[in-house]
This record gives structure tokens, C-alpha cells and sequence, in this order.
């Protein structure tokens, strides 16, 4: 093994590194009144980290040239497409951070470095070319997540939040460790070729169970419903910058990773994982519309939202075909716009003292104050719903596309039916923000950085977002075909 | 024979011992348990010829938690007197948890000089380099084959430290951090911190 090569593959990941150490040593000096120029250092840093991916993304390059240490860590486009989706979103969530945490008087110079070290761990996550790499980079995301839930550690809600992921996490990471140690135990290798090669025949019962636990350990992180219920509660007592990020950044590495484990490594069993994935996604999409319409408060129904997205994209998986993958990639891209804009939306409805509002009734009538954002939040909701002229109306035509294609109608047709359902409670939001009586609440002024993100987000989300389509979706057919090279 | 009867002694024990860390009301009781399970699990690995493994088991993970036990003693306010009235009425059951480390010592040099248990072939890509140590196969995979994953554990340490110290550190209520002044404390002169008294015989000093 050249270890040459090897470092030159990985990087973006040095250079997150890099900052990540760099800026933990601003802040020691500098301590919390500096907190602007970490920030804005490490939106710097992962843009650098980023930059750095443009080769990878525009070849295509997959296969053996690009995994490094031994096939333990793949930096091929597929997982290039990943990294960058997921540096945009930590940037954005970075960007809006400190106008939201000065007021409380609680920004602090470790939030951007957290931030910096759950990309890192993100990225380890989706170049994964091994169980353990798989794992170590899930922990490293996992641990600064659950400390950025709490960082407002005198707010109860804050710290319940964290709590709560932390105790999940550890459960869901209890599952996958169990899940991944039968399959070592019945395949004898842990990295993802060897276990794809032991099991490409008869499947034993144990491995049989791995796959299974293991595919419900990833499905914790990926929010998928029956493993969906911390998502709400977590949501709505982080933050909202740190909401704005679960919700982005962390959510496109688990389902780039449990993609890449059901298609690369269990690929040659696809009737021994689809039905799983099938039922995960229909019960996400029911679940998800079903879950947001009584909800009150607007976090808690963008975590249904995202519950329910995540279903979407999941009927891309289960076509299990390179179509399929490359539609997931299209619609997370577009869900990562969705979701990022319509968490700085919320992150903007402040009262006259700027206070954060959060509840749907006190919105109502928002439109005579603030027009603008009303719009902007207006349009989100539509796409989020997946009406035709707006950008979510794409993702979501893409994945039934490819679960059309795969013969699979049956399941694009429930999709359909269960996406009207969940249109009802985002027209919902609509209606109260458009037409009904004013209360005067929503009056507080918002700060530049967040109209810039709002407004590069709603850009995307427009129909002006369609001229993105033939790049996007060439990117992603080339990154998607990393994952069909044994097939 | 005796490598199978021992794995499973091992096992179940392992198995017993840990549902009862979670059973158990007293987390005194229940750190003990976890020892115990330990100390089993590193029977497992003397069974499967991973002598150095079994060691680090019981140093590390035994001796970390003993220190851990210590924390939960000091942190849960828990009532020494009635700890100690429960002593005789626990007596019998730590004898026999000391019976049974002290019986698993055996059996276990019993099994390993019998020739060990055989767990499956290895992995051919993982072997172990012929006629190398645990050891130095242990050093040799840690720091070549998987350094990466090696510095990157390293990172996850380092964001756990950064999360424990951003969570519980904080600020007096002046706003200040406690914070050593070196400057201070050397520019701080011996007359302005001690006084010079000369008490009368037979009384005492007023301060």
C-alpha cells in the first residue's frame, strides 16, 4: 500500500482536519469573543474541503484508483457527490448560527468546531469501504451531534434533547455494532468487498440477521419510521441552527451510507434487503403525513416533513437499480435545499423583542409583516409538498420514475396516494400564513446572513432550479454508478 | 472437552453477569457485575489464544472501572451507614462471586495448556504474520493496515474531551473563568500575605 496515494485520496479530510485543530486552538486563545472569525473560518475550511472534491465529482472516478489504506476508505464520486451535499448544508447551518446564539448571549467557539468535526466524521462515513470505517466515522459524527443538541446547556429543552439522541444513539449504534459483528462472524472479513463476495451465494440465517440489524441500526440514524420517534423531540429542543443541521447535513451521510451498504455489499441479495427497505419507506411516508397534522409547533412538523422525505428517497433505494440511486441522490440534493431553507424560514419568525416563535396559530397572518419571508416560506412549504412548478416536484418525479422503471408500481402508487396525504398539513401552513386574520406577531427584523441562505435556498427550490437538472443529474449518474462496479 | 466446558462457563457467566448489571437497583452492585463480566470476557479471549487482548481487559477496562466505581460512590450521595448494615447480609453473595473469579483461574489455565478453542479460520487478509507475538501482530495491524482508523479514534477522543468540557465548564458568576494568573501569584509579596505577631505568654493571638 502507497501511503502517498492514500493521503492524497483523503484530502478534503485533512483539510477538515486541519481546520478542525487549527480553530480549536483560536478558540483556546481567543476564548468565545472571537466566535465571528471561527465561524466564518470554518464555513472557509469546508469550502476548501470542498473545492478539493471538483476533480473526483467531474471525472467520475470510481473503482480502484480511489480507495485508500487498503480499500479501507473509497474516495470515489459517489462518495464525492455525498461530501459536497454535506459541506453546503454545514456551511449554511454554520452561516446562520451566530445571529441566532448572540441574542442569548450563548454562541459559543466550540459550536463551529463541532461543526467542523461532524462533517469530518460524515465524510469518513461516505467514503466507507469498510464495517469499521463505517462505524468510526458514524461515532465521530454521533459524538459532536449529540454535544451541538445540548450546546444551550441552561435551556432544559436543550438539554432534554441531547439526552435523549445520546441515550437513541447509543442504542442505535448498540444495533448496528451487534448487526455488523454477526456479519463478520459468519463472512470472516469486515470489509465491504469480502463481505459482499462471502455472502453472493446461498445466504446463512446468521448473515441473514446481520443485514437486518444492521439495516435497522442505520435506519435510527436515517429517521426512519418504526425508528423515527426521537426525530421530533430532538428537533424541536435543539437549537435551531443545530435542528437546521440534523436535519441537512447528517441526514444526506446516512442515507448515502445505508445506499451504499444495501447496494454495494448486500447487492447480490437485494431480495433479502428490499422488502425491509419497502416497508421503511411506506411506513415513513404514512407515518410522516400522518404524524405532522397535529402538530402545533412548526419544528416538530419539519421533523415529520423529514420523516416523511427520508420515505421518499428510500423508494429510490428500494428500486435498488443505478437509476434509483442516482434519483436518491437528485432528491436529497433537492431535500437538502427544501429542508435548510425552510429551518432558516423558522429560525427568522422572531416577535418585536426577537424571540424565537414557534407555534403554527401565532404565525397566522404573518404575511402583513413580513411579506418577503412569508413568501419565501410559502414557496418552501409547496415544494417540500412536492407541487409541480417548484424544484421538490422534481425529486420526487425522479424516484417514482426509477421505481416505475424497476417494476415496481405497486409502491410508486401508494407513494403517490401517501405524498397527497402529507401535502394536506403543508397547505395547512399555507392557508394560516396567507389568509387567516393577523395576530401581529411575527414582527422582529432578521439578520443579513440569514436572508442571504434563505434566499440562495428559495433560488434553488424555485423553477429557476431546473436548470440544474441536466448537470445535477449527470453528476449523480456518475457518482451512482460507483456503486453497481460488481454487478 | 474442557475448552468447550469452559467457553460456555465463560459465556454464560458473561451473559448472567450482564443482565444483572442491569437488573440490579444499587449501581454499586451493579459496577461489580460489570467487573465481573470483564473479567469473564477476558477468560473468552485467553480461550482464543488472545493472551495480550485479555490482559488489556482486565487492566484497562477492570482497572478503569474500579476507578469509575469510585466516581458513582463520591457522585450519588449514597448513605455509607446503610451500605455497611447490608455488609453481613451480602457477605455470602461476594464470597461466592470471589469463589467463582478464583475457580475461573483455573479452569482457564486448565483449558489453555489442554490446547485452547479453535473460533472459526481467520480472515486470510487480517492473518496474523507467522511466528509473530499478539503483540507485535496486534502493533503491526494497528499501526499499517489500519492507521487511518487508528488516528481517526484518535479524533473521536478528541471531540468527546471537547464535548465534556464544553458541557461542564462554566463561567463564576463575576463572568471571570477560574483561570491561574501566573503574573499574580509571583508578583504576590511574603508582607502581604503573612503577619508577623508576637503573642504575650500564656495568650493567644487575635487575628
Amino acid at each position: 500500500m502507497d501511503f502517498a496515494t492514500s493521503f492524497a485520496l483523503i484530502a478534503p479530510e485533512l483539510v477538515l482536519t486541519g481546520t478542525g485543530l487549527v480553530l480549536l486552538l483560536v478558540a483556546a486563545w481567543c476564548g468565545d469573543r472571537r466566535t465571528q472569525l471561527i465561524t466564518y473560518l470554518a464555513c472557509f475550511g469546508l469550502f476548501g474541503a470542498g473545492v478539493l472534491l471538483v476533480p473526483t465529482l467531474h471525472d467520475g472516478l470510481v473503482g480502484p484508483a480511489t480507495s485508500a489504506f487498503g480499500d479501507l476508505f473509497r474516495a470515489d464520486a459517489y462518495a464525492g457527490f455525498a461530501k459536497a451535499l454535506i459541506y453546503l448544508g454545514a456551511i449554511g447551518c454554520l452561516l446562520v448560527a451566530p445571529a441566532y446564539f448572540d441574542r442569548l448571549k450563548a454562541m459559543r467557539a466550540e459550536y463551529p468546531v463541532l461543526v467542523v468535526f461532524a462533517s469530518l466524521g460524515m465524510s469518513i462515513m461516505v467514503s466507507a469501504g469498510d464495517l469499521i470505517t463505517l462505524y468510526v466515522g458514524l461515532e465521530l459524527n454521533s459524538l459532536a451531534a449529540y454535544v451541538l443538541a445540548s450546546i444551550l446547556r441552561n435551556d432544559d429543552k436543550s438539554a432534554e434533547a441531547g439526552l435523549k439522541y445520546f441515550v437513541l444513539g447509543a442504542l442505535a449504534s448498540g444495533i448496528l455494532l451487534y448487526g455488523m459483528s454477526l456479519l463478520y462472524g459468519f463472512t470472516g472479513s469486515t470489509s465491504f468487498v469480502g463481505v459482499a463476495a462471502a455472502i453472493s451465494g446461498e445466504l446463512s440465517t446468521g448473515a441473514l440477521f446481520g443485514i437486518v440489524f444492521v439495516l435497522a441500526g442505520l435506519a435510527f440514524k436515517i429517521s426512519a419510521v418504526p425508528f423515527h420517534m426521537w426525530t421530533p423531540d430532538v428537533y424541536e429542543g435543539a437549537p435551531t441552527p443545530v435542528s437546521a443541521f440534523f436535519a441537512t447535513a447528517p441526514k444526506v451521510a446516512a442515507v448515502a451510507l445505508i445506499a451504499r451498504v444495501a447496494l454495494e455489499v448486500f447487492g447480490s441479495q437485494v431480495d433479502a434487503w428490499r422488502q425491509i427497505v419497502i416497508f421503511l419507506a411506506l411506513a415513513s411516508i404514512v407515518v410522516g403525513a400522518l404524524g405532522a397534522i397535529g402538530q402545533d409547533n412548526i419544528k416538530r412538523l419539519l421533523a415529520f416533513s423529514s420523516i416523511n422525505n427520508v420515505g421518499f428517497i428510500l423508494i429510490g433505494l428500494a428500486a435498488a437499480t443505478a437509476q434509483g440511486a442516482s434519483a436518491m441522490l437528485v432528491y436529497l440534493w433537492i431535500y437538502m435545499a427544501m429542508s435548510l431553507g425552510s429551518f432558516v424560514a423558522v429560525l427568522m419568525l422572531k416577535d418585536a423583542e426577537g424571540a424565537p416563535v414557534e407555534s403554527i396559530s401565532s404565525m397566522a397572518g404573518m404575511v402583513r409583516e413580513q411579506p418577503l419571508l412569508s413568501w419565501c416560506l410559502f414557496f418552501l412549504m409547496l415544494s417540500l409538498a412536492g407541487i409541480p412548478p417548484l424544484f421538490g416536484f422534481w425529486g420526487k418525479f425522479v424516484v417514482f420514475q426509477a421505481a416505475v422503471e424497476a417494476d415496481m408500481i405497486v409502491l410508486a402508487a401508494l407513494g403517490i396516494a401517501a405524498s397527497v396525504i402529507g401535502a394536506f398539513y403543508y397547505l395547512k401552513v399555507c392557508k394560516v400564513i396567507m389568509f387567516d386574520e393577523s395576530k401581529g406577531v411575527v414582527t422582529g427584523k432578521s439578520n443579513a446572513s440569514h436572508w442571504a441562505v434563505l434566499g440562495i435556498t428559495s433560488l434553488i427550490i424555485s423553477p429557476l432550479g431546473y436548470l440544474l437538472t441536466p448537470s445535477l443529474g449527470d453528476l449523480a449518474d456518475k457518482a451512482a454508478s460507483a456503486l453497481f462496479l460488481g454487478v | 472437552m474442557i475448552q468447550t466446558l469452559s467457553f460456555y462457563l465463560f459465556a454464560g457467566l458473561m451473559i448472567a453477569s450482564a443482565l444483572l448489571v442491569i437488573t440490579a437497583r444499587n449501581p454499586v452492585h451493579s459496577v461489580l457485575w460489570l467487573i465481573l463480566a470483564f473479567f469473564n470476557a477476558a477468560g473468552l479471549m485467553v480461550l482464543a489464544g488472545a493472551e495480550f487482548i485479555a490482559m488489556l481487559l482486565v487492566i484497562v477496562y477492570v482497572g478503569a472501572v474500579a476507578v469509575l466505581f469510585l466516581f458513582v460512590v463520591m457522585m450519588l450521595n449514597i448513605d455509607f451507614a446503610a451500605m455497611r448494615a447490608g455488609f453481613v447480609k451480602n457477605f455470602p453473595l461476594g464470597l461466592l462471586i470471589a469463589l467463582i473469579l478464583f475457580l475461573e483461574l483455573f479452569v482457564g489455565l486448565v483449558a489453555t495448556n489442554a490446547g485452547g478453542i479453535d473460533l472459526g479460520k481467520p480472515d486470510s487478509s487480517a492473518a496474523q504474520p507467522l511466528g509473530a507475538s499478539n503483540i507485535e501482530a496486534i502493533g503491526a495491524l494497528l499501526y499499517g493496515r489500519y492507521i487511518f482508523l487508528f488516528e481517526v479514534a484518535g479524533i473521536i477522543l478528541l471531540v468527546a474531551m471537547i464535548g465534556a468540557i464544553a458541557l461542564t465548564h462554566r463561567q463564576r458568576p463575576d463572568g471571570t473563568r477560574a483561570r491561574q494568573d501566573i503574573g499574580k501569584q509571583i508578583r504576590r509579596r511574603p508582607e502581604d500575605a503573612t503577619i508577623m505577631k508576637q503573642p504575650e505568654v500564656g495568650q493567644g493571638v487575635e487575628l
